[in-house]
This record gives C-alpha cells, sequence and structure tokens, in this order.
C-alpha cells in the first residue's frame, strides 16, 4: 500500500476568555514563526479592546474562585497538571519550535511545566497557614491575620521561556484566588494558546484565566492603566515597558511586580505567590467568663 | 410594659430582645471615664455630693443597737470639725436594727434603710420574704433593699423572678424599694441587663449591684451598664429609677470616678441622693479626709476622722 | 451641667522645647545648607512654638550619605546588638513618654488624653516588639537569612507623629537598615526630641537621620537615587507621586494612604458599645486618622434609635484645651487642613445632606471644627466618598448585609472597616467579604505592634506592625535573581 504524505490539519488558534475561545475582535492576526523563521501559525493580534473585554471576565470570574475552598482550587490545578499530562507530546512540540530546543529538551520544559502545576495545586491551602496567623495583641482581642487575592491580575507573560515561564507565572496568581489577564509570549504565544484548551477542560472556571496574544506593549499600556485591575506582574516587559507601565499603575496603586531575571527551572520560591496578596487583620473582643459565685 | 410580663414567653422573648452587651467595650468605656481629671472646685462638688448619697451601711452577724446607734451617729454628723458637712443620705442596717436606727435618726432628713427578702442569700420562701419585708417597715424604715432570687433568675425563671419583686413592692407601702441584683453572681453583662429591666418593670425605685457579700460587688462597668438601662427605661416609660452600687467603693477616688459614669451617662437628673446611692460603709472616712485637705490644704489623717 | 469639671491642664513645665533645631544629620544637628527655616505652631492656640530647618536638596544628600555610611556597620552588627539598642529607645521612651505627650499635644493639637494613653504606649511598644525581631529575623518566614535593603527613606503624616515614626523606624532598624526620616511640615518636634532619643541611647550616629522640611523635602528624599526603599504614610495623591518616582528603579516601595472606613452597624449590634465605637471610630484623633470610621452604615430599622443615642452620646464630648485632661476633642492640625474639613462638609449640606453638630463652644484662637454628623447621606455625595480627614461623620442606611458589604466596598479605598453584630457568623461573613486591610469587629481603632496594618485598593500597599511589617524592609527571599 503505497503512502501518500497526508496534508496535515492545521489549528486555528485562538483567544481565551472568559472560558470561550474568540478571535481577536479587531479581526486581525499576526504570523507566528518558528526559531528559523519559518510560518507555524497566525495568532490574534489582540486589540486593547480584547483585553477590556478580558479585564471584564476575570472581575466577572473574582468573586467565586476566590471565594472557592482553597482545597477545592488545589483540585482543579492539580487536574490541570493531569490535563497537561495528557497533552505533553503537543507542547513538547509546541515548546521545540517556539524555544527552538531539542525535542528532549524541550520535553523537560514541559515536564518541569507539570510538575509547576503539581507544586502550587499543593500550595493552595497552606499559604494562608504560612503567611497568615494569629497576633499575640496586647489587650482582650482575638487578632488574626490572614491572606486574601488582590483581585484581577495583569500577567505579562516571560517573553524567552514560553510555556515553562508562562505557567510560572499563572499558577501562583491563581493558586491563591486571583484572576489572571495574561498577555503571552508575544513571539512565541502558541503554547500559551495552547495552555487554554487545557484550561477549558480541567473544571478551571471560565474568566479565571484570560490568555490574549499580541504586542505585549500595546496590550500592557491600556492594563496597566485600567482602573479595575489590582495588580500587574511586568515579568515578560523589558526595562523600559516596566518602568512606563509602573507610572501607569500607580494611578489607581497597582501592586507591581518588578521584572527580574528568573531561572525558572529552580524552585521558584513564594515571592510571586505572595506578591498578589493583601493581608486582612481582624479584630475581635474576647471578653471574659465573667466573675461568678459568692462567699456566704 | 403591661404586655411584656404577660407570661413567662412574653418577658424571655423581651429580655432575650434586649441589646447584648460587649463586655470589653462596655469596660473600655467605663475606663475611659475612669481617667477624668476632677480637681478643685469640681472635687470638692463631687466630695459633698457623694457624702449625701451613702447608704452607710453596717450588716454584720455581730451588729447591735449600740453599734447601730453609733452608726447613725455618724451619718447625721459626718465630721464633728465641720458641721457643714453634708449628712449621709440613709443608713442601711439589718430589719431587726431598723427601730433602733428610727429612733436615732428621728427628725433628720436621713432615711433608714432595711435590707429584706432574706438578705443577703435571698434563699427563702415568698411568705418570709415578704414577712422578713413587711417586719422592716413595720419598724419605720423608709427604704427597703431585697435581694432577687439569682437562682430563679439563672434557671431562667424570669417571671418568678419579676413576681417576687412586684410582690415585695406591693408590702413595701410608702418605703423606696431597692432592687439587689447580686451582679457577682449573675456573672454576665447580658444577665445585668436583662435583670435591670425585670427589677424596674416590677416597680424598682432603685437597681442596685450587690450585696457586699460576694467577691465581685459594684465596679465602674455593672454600675455603667445599670446607668445605661434606667436612662432607656425613662426614655421608653417616662419612669425614672435610681441606680445604687454597693460594696467595694471604699475611696473617694473610686466615688468619683462613679459620679463621672452618673454625670456623663444620664447626667444631672440623677446627680442627687433621691436617684443615686452609694452602699459603703469604709467610703465615708475617706471622703471625709479628702474634704479636710481640700479645706484646709493639709492631708488629714485616721485619727482626724471618727470612727463608729 | 451641675457637675462641671474644673480645668485640669496638664504641667507644660515638663518639656522644653528650643527656639530654633536644626537638622539631624550623622548624628548631630545642623542648620540647613541654606539657612532656610519655617515655624511649627501649636493649632489649639496658633502660638509659635519653635524655628525649625527646611531641608534642602543639599541636606537630603548628606543625610543620605551618612546613613549609607552607617549602613556599613549597622547592617553588619549582630542582630543581638541591634535589639538593644532598640530596647533601649523603647526604654527612653517610657521614661520620657509624659515630656512627649505634652510636646505631642502642643505641636499636633490631640488631647493630652489620647497622646497619654494611646500615641505614646503604643511608640514604647512598637520599639519593644521589633527590638526582638532584630536577633530573629531568620525565623521571620523571609528566607534562613534575609538582607537588610539599605538606606529606608520614610516621609510620615502629622496626625501620629510620634507614633508614625516609630512604626517607620523600628522595623527598619531592626532589619538592618538605616534612615532618614522627614516628619510633617507642621508636626517636627516629636521626631527631633527622637533625635535626642538616639542620642541617649548611643545609637551610632547616621542610623537614623531626621530631616524636617516640607513637600519638597519629601520629594528630593523619595526621588534620590542613594535610598533603597521609600515608605510613606499620608495622601492618596502624594502617594500615587511616590509610586511614580520609584517606577524603574529598585527602590523598595510601602504605601499607607487614606481611607473611606465603612463602620457597619447592625441590627442586633450591642448598641451602647456600638455608639462608643461609631464615636471613638471618627471622633478620635478628631478624626484626622486614615482608618477612621467616617461612614456609618447603620441597618434602617435601628437607625432611629442608633441616631438618637449617638447625638445625645455626641453631646457629652469636651472639646477644647489638648492640654486639659478631660479634653476629648482637641485642635485641627493646621488652617489648611481645618479648610477643608470645612470646604468638604459645606458640600455636604450643599449636596442636600443634613447636618448636625452639638451645641459647643470652640475657642476663638486655633483651629477647631465641632463633631459634626450629616444624615441623608448617599454614596453619591462627595461625604461619602471623599476622605475627609476630620471629625465629620457621613450616616447612610443598608437593608440587607449583602448591601451593606457591597456599600462599604464601593470606594476606591479599602484601608479599614468596622462591623457591629451579636452574630459571630455574620461577622465572620461580612468580615470575609469587606475589602479592607483591618477589620474592627465590635470594636474600632484598636492598634497594636503585633497587628499587621495597611490597606487594599487605594488605600495603599504594604503592612506595617507585626512580622508582616518585616517585609517592608528585607530584601526578596526568594531564589530568584535580582532585576533585570
Amino acid at each position: 500500500m503505497s503512502t501518500v504524505d497526508r496534508l496535515s490539519v492545521l489549528k486555528t488558534y485562538k483567544l481565551f476568555v472568559g472560558g470561550k475561545f474568540p478571535r481577536s475582535e479587531s479581526g486581525r492576526v499576526y504570523e507566528v514563526t518558528d526559531s528559523k523563521g519559518n510560518w507555524l501559525a497566525n495568532a490574534p493580534l489582540s486589540s486593547r479592546k480584547d483585553a477590556r473585554d478580558a479585564v471584564v471576565a476575570a472581575r466577572k470570574a473574582f468573586g467565586a474562585w476566590s471565594g472557592a475552598t482553597a482545597y477545592n482550587r488545589g483540585q482543579i490545578l492539580y487536574r490541570v497538571a493531569e490535563m497537561l499530562e495528557g497533552r505533553r507530546d503537543q507542547f513538547t512540540a509546541e515548546v521545540a519550535d517556539a524555544e527552538g530546543l531539542s525535542k528532549a529538551k524541550a520535553a523537560a520544559q514541559v515536564d518541569a511545566a507539570i510538575d509547576r502545576w503539581v507544586w502550587y495545586a499543593g500550595w493552595t491551602d497552606k499559604v494562608a497557614q504560612i503567611v497568615g496567623g494569629a497576633n499575640p495583641v496586647a489587650g482582650p482581642f482575638f487578632n488574626v491575620s490572614s491572606p486574601e487575592p488582590t483581585g484581577v491580575v495583569a500577567v505579562l507573560a516571560p517573553q524567552e521561556s514560553s510555556f515553562l515561564g508562562l505557567v510560572s507565572v499563572i499558577a501562583p496568581v491563581i493558586a491563591t484566588g486571583n484572576t489572571a489577564v495574561v498577555i503571552a509570549s508575544e513571539r512565541a504565544p502558541l503554547p500559551a494558546l495552547s495552555l487554554g484548551e487545557v484550561l477549558a477542560t480541567s473544571d478551571l472556571p471560565g474568566g479565571v484565566v484570560n490568555l490574549l496574544s499580541g504586542r505585549t506593549a500595546e496590550l500592557a499600556v491600556p492594563l496597566a492603566a485600567h482602573q479595575d485591575v489590582n495588580a500587574v506582574d511586568l515579568a515578560g516587559a523589558d526595562a523600559e515597558l516596566a518602568r512606563e507601565l509602573e507610572i501607569g499603575a500607580a494611578d489607581n496603586l497597582k501592586r507591581v511586580f518588578r521584572p527580574r531575571s528568573v531561572d525558572f527551572s529552580a524552585e521558584p520560591g513564594t515571592d510571586r505567590l505572595t506578591a498578589f496578596l493583601e493581608t486582612k487583620t481582624v479584630w475581635h473582643p474576647t471578653g471574659s467568663l465573667g466573675a461568678g459565685g459568692s462567699s456566704y | 410594659m403591661a404586655d411584656v410580663t404577660a407570661s413567662e414567653g412574653t418577658l424571655r422573648r423581651f429580655l432575650h430582645g434586649l441589646p447584648g452587651v460587649d463586655p470589653v467595650g462596655l469596660e473600655a468605656r467605663a475606663a475611659t471615664l475612669g481617667t477624668r481629671s476632677i480637681k478643685t472646685t469640681a472635687k470638692a462638688y463631687a466630695i459633698d455630693l457623694a457624702i449625701s448619697m451613702i447608704d452607710l451601711t453596717t450588716l454584720e452577724g455581730a451588729d447591735t443597737p449600740g453599734k447601730v446607734r453609733a452608726l447613725c451617729g455618724k451619718a447625721l454628723n459626718p465630721d464633728p470639725t465641720d458641721r457643714g458637712t453634708p449628712r449621709t443620705a440613709a443608713v442601711c442596717v439589718y430589719p431587726d436594727m431598723v427601730a433602733t436606727a428610727v429612733e436615732a435618726v428621728q427628725g433628720s432628713d436621713v432615711k433608714v434603710a432595711s435590707v429584706a427578702t432574706a438578705f443577703p442569700a435571698g434563699r427563702a420562701a415568698l411568705p418570709v420574704k415578704l414577712a422578713d419585708t413587711k417586719d422592716a417597715v413595720a419598724a419605720g424604715a423608709h427604704e427597703i433593699d431585697m435581694v432577687i432570687d439569682r437562682g430563679a433568675f439563672l434557671s431562667g425563671r424570669y417571671l418568678e423572678v419579676f413576681e417576687e419583686i412586684k410582690a415585695v413592692k406591693e408590702v413595701c407601702g410608702n418605703a423606696r424599694l431597692k432592687v439587689i441584683f447580686e451582679t457577682g453572681e449573675l456573672s454576665t453583662y447580658d444577665n445585668i441587663r436583662r435583670a435591670s429591666w425585670i427589677g424596674m418593670l416590677a416597680g424598682a425605685d432603685f437597681i442596685k449591684t450587690s450585696t457586699g457579700k460576694v467577691a465581685v460587688n459594684a465596679t465602674p462597668a455593672n454600675t455603667l451598664l445599670m446607668l445605661e438601662a434606667v436612662r432607656d427605661f425613662r426614655e421608653l416609660t417616662g419612669v425614672q429609677v435610681g441606680v445604687k452600687p454597693a460594696g467595694g467603693i471604699r475611696t473617694t477616688k473610686d466615688a468619683i470616678k462613679f459620679l463621672v459614669l452618673v454625670n456623663e451617662t444620664v447626667g444631672e437628673d440623677w446627680l442627687d441622693n433621691h436617684w443615686f446611692r452609694f452602699g459603703a460603709s469604709s467610703l465615708l472616712n475617706d471622703l471625709l479626709m479628702q474634704r479636710q485637705k481640700l479645706s484646709t490644704g493639709r492631708y488629714s489623717g485616721p485619727d482626724y476622722v471618727t470612727v463608729d | 451641667m451641675a457637675f462641671e469639671y474644673a480645668p485640669a491642664p496638664e504641667s507644660r513645665s515638663v518639656v522644653e522645647i528650643a527656639s530654633s533645631y536644626g537638622l539631624f544629620i550623622d548624628g548631630e544637628f545642623r542648620e540647613a545648607s541654606d539657612g532656610k527655616v519655617f515655624k511649627s505652631v501649636s493649632p489649639s492656640s496658633e502660638e509659635v512654638l519653635s524655628e525649625v530647618a527646611q531641608a534642602s536638596a543639599e541636606d537630603v544628600d548628606a543625610a543620605v550619605k551618612a546613613a549609607r555610611k552607617a549602613f556599613e556597620k549597622w547592617s553588619t552588627l549582630p542582630g543581638s546588638e541591634r535589639a538593644k539598642y532598640l530596647f533601649r529607645i523603647a526604654r527612653i521612651i517610657q521614661e520620657r513618654s509624659r515630656e512627649l505627650a505634652v510636646l505631642e499635644t502642643l505641636d499636633n493639637g490631640k488631647p493630652i488624653r489620647e497622646t497619654r494613653d494611646a500615641d505614646l504606649p503604643l511608640v514604647a511598644a512598637h520599639f519593644f516588639y521589633y527590638a526582638g525581631w532584630a536577633d530573629k529575623l531568620s525565623y521571620a518566614g523571609f528566607g534562613p537569612n534575609p538582607r537588610p535593603l539599605g538606606v529606608a527613606g520614610q516621609v510620615i503624616p502629622w496626625n501620629f507623629p510620634l507614633l508614625m515614626l516609630a512604626w517607620k523606624i523600628a522595623p527598619a532598624l531592626a532589619a538592618g537598615n538605616t534612615v532618614v526620616l522627614k516628619p510633617a511640615e507642621t508636626t517636627p518636634l516629636s521626631a527631633l526630641f527622637f533625635a535626642d532619643i538616639c542620642r541617649q541611647a548611643g545609637l551610632p550616629k547616621g542610623v537614623v537621620n531626621i530631616l524636617t522640611g516640607d513637600g519638597s523635602t519629601g520629594a528630593a528624599l523619595v526621588a534620590h537615587e542613594g535610598i533603597d526603599k521609600v515608605a510613606f504614610t499620608g495622601s492618596t495623591a502624594v502617594g500615587k507621586q511616590i509610586a511614580r518616582t520609584v517606577a524603574g528603579t529598585d527602590k523598595k516601595l510601602t504605601l499607607e494612604l487614606g481611607g473611606k472606613g465603612a463602620n457597619i452597624v447592625f441590627d442586633d449590634a450591642p448598641i451602647d458599645q456600638a455608639v462608643e465605637g461609631i464615636v471613638n471610630g471618627i471622633f478620635f484623633n478628631q478624626g484626622q486618622v486614615c482608618c477612621a470610621g467616617s461612614r456609618l452604615l447603620v441597618q434602617e430599622s435601628i437607625q432611629d434609635e442608633l441616631l438618637d443615642a449617638l447625638k445625645r452620646r455626641m453631646s457629652t464630648l469636651r472639646v477644647g484645651d489638648p492640654l486639659d485632661k478631660n479634653t476629648d476633642i482637641g485642635a485641627i492640625n493646621s488652617a489648611e487642613q481645618l479648610a477643608r474639613i470645612t470646604a468638604l462638609a459645606d458640600s455636604g449640606e450643599a449636596e442636600g445632606a443634613e447636618r448636625w453638630a452639638p451645641a459647643c463652644e470652640l475657642p476663638s484662637h486655633g483651629y477647631w471644627f465641632a463633631p459634626t454628623l450629616f444624615t441623608g447621606v448617599t454614596q453619591a455625595h462627595r461625604i461619602a466618598r471623599e476622605e475627609i480627614f476630620g471629625p465629620v461623620l457621613s450616616v447612610l442606611t443598608f437593608r440587607t448585609p449583602a448591601e451593606a458589604v457591597a456599600k462599604a466596598n464601593n470606594s476606591q479605598y479599602g484601608l479599614s472597616a468596622g462591623i457591629w453584630t451579636e452574630k459571630g457568623s455574620r461577622m465572620l461573613a461580612v468580615a470575609d467579604k469587606l475589602r479592607a486591610g483591618v477589620v474592627w469587629a465590635n470594636t474600632f481603632n484598636k492598634f497594636d505592634p503585633t497587628s499587621p496594618f495597611g490597606g487594599y485598593k487605594e488605600s495603599g500597599f504594604g503592612r506595617e506592625g507585626g512580622r508582616h511589617g518585616l517585609e517592608a524592609y528585607l530584601a526578596p527571599s526568594s531564589p530568584e535573581g535580582e532585576r533585570k
């Protein structure tokens, strides 16, 4: 039987917003190539309006996601890891193309990314215990501090590490109950857009993670200035853009996580996990049992 | 308010519907008022007012007519070196000493108050309590300091407590009735507020903290709470009820703190011995020593006040 | 009133204020490089208390350099030694607390009752608390060997001058940083007395530098390239400006800014204590408190009862001489602040809210504003949205817990909130939903060095107090590298 080269079915990459897969409202796409310049796909070129829609979706999802039990969030994050494991080969291929890595090296990146989801899945119900607690105030009061998610976080995914880096900046944000609007690596957005497909089938409520592809600077500026965004992770910004965004973020005093050089293969520590948390301290009188008894 | 006391159920629902008391907040407010600095003319006013509000008390198994007569002498003439010193409001004695006391204060405005209703425990049958009260009234007591049945209160038989106070009030005749809750035994502020309302609804002329016979007697906080209760009761019914903290108030400084509580909680309508009393004994001499200090500029000493 | 309290003034003689003060740089007082000075007046009398130096950019530079130089030794000193310096400071503050309380009351205008019973005890407690951290940083949860940042530039407000200084300096020094602190223009004196306490404690020179001056001094400080950390407490507008200034730098930033705290009273509240809490929430420190409970949200079913009780209570507030031990409400800190309060209160009337204040006689000199209540306020009114920073309470109503939470959270701010209910589950449910950094349930305006304090949203970021407060003064702990 002779074999004819089968023409593969190409995937149309779409955004992931509010649990759905829309095209950019702009109707525009841009060409994504591999490290050698070969065409891979056309990715949506998101507009500011797409960014705005993503913020609306993230805000809408925030109440239920932040209000879910930490255990439940952990279960869902672990489910993401399970789903990723099943698509390991697909992501390996995408990462190899995107970053010009050998299949083995790309597979190592994907494995590390899956393991990172598992790591963060285990954090959801522990972070409150390491950063919160009772405070021994000098008075008849019960006083307890607990971490709460900041809200909607705009995440500029790392430009270089298209998948491990991406996972390393999304997972800590949502593990603690925030919702995210993520700008994928501008040059290598395909692993991020594929991640949307995984998230959509992992019990993650729509809107918790919203993925946009396009020009980082073009999308980040309105997000940094958006009054309904509470924080911004500038991982994917260069120094000049980071400064501009930080100035924009000051308008409503967003929490800003400045870019740092990061070795994504190392265990992350808790800085990113705690960067998008607020500490709420609640006081309540304790009083006494009252005086009692008689002496006659 | 009659419907409130129509049945055990209505009374319970009413009492449990009163706003709760947060102990920490209540005590903090009382403590803050305790930091008021009362000096010079204000202090002189407060000392004389406090003296005039004392129910000078002896409630001991060892009380004798001689002891009671001496107490009355002190009430009538607290400071022999200064006849301008106000008299105390009353003397407070056991029922069997009433006649002696009445005779001793005859012709003055000093009242005779008698504890009654099987003071201090109150553990006797109602007829005994009523007989106790009647004896005191018959002997000429102007005021009756009864104790409530804390056992009935703590087991939730509020109507029984109410009816008992009402019954005692009826046999008091013209004598004014002070109702002692023994706040130390009621233990919680919520209980004290509820007891205050039972007392006021039943016709108490005064509500009083304690017998002086338990570990915790009058405190700024429980007195503040009772002042709030009489304030609220007058607002609701138009009826003014007096307050008497008793037990544990020994110094001028303490007494002035209580007067500040009165002043800033219910105001001048209560700044009169018709509406506010101190149940105390040793307090008087401390007030007198402070009074001498104010007039002479020298600190006084125990040898310069009378011991009776 | 039959029982009138005679004046009970605290003695002024316990504090000796010099006629002029210099800048405290590198362990010594010196004049401003350009010789400029400004006056600090007592807001209750408009009396000039002293003349202090106006630090120039050159002085800022000198102070930062001194702090940088001192950092080398201070940061490498064993934590246990740093701890002992801080313990010394705490003790000296306790010893001199009466003097400092009177000074603070003179310079700020707040009642002596508050400086004596709240400010000063908290100041000493804060130094005690952080002293103990200095040699235990590796147990604080910020990694095995946490490092200080370097030189901290700190700018503090006038509402709690010495307490805000303590909140800034104690954790900074405990963590091994050195500081340049700028007190507020209208309340520079207690910080200068603190410089003297540093001298008495034998603190190495340059570890604490105090620069008096106006906003331009603060701006020069936060913009200075030689600092590694900016900590600011003050208005949201200035906080935003500072955030822009430090953008793109490595300076770590913490901001403690404005608020419009909702104090929510449910129908099952302990009413008498709630009234006290409302009064404490808005009239403590003349309402010049960032976490003030300036919006009263009362359940409609008990509105009348609560407002009657509140008005009755407000009528007993004693307004007047801050040095009188019986004064509850003192002077507004400055003419400028008084003008701001007056303008916002007038807008409340103009926008249709009903204004009420108890009859009270205000002194003829100084800056005064009677405790004031507005009813019929809606979320649309300026007095429901803008921080007044004065003794003005806006009363709004709600019908259900969900509505209360929605209204409480409907603000650009998120610093504080209060909840009054006797029902535990409701308290916890509401506390959980409030977007505020400090929630006081059945109490209000309580502070403690162990208790983290700071805001959500435009009330700022970072926490002061407690273990959390150390984070602001330590370098990131993660294995992730330095800034790109």
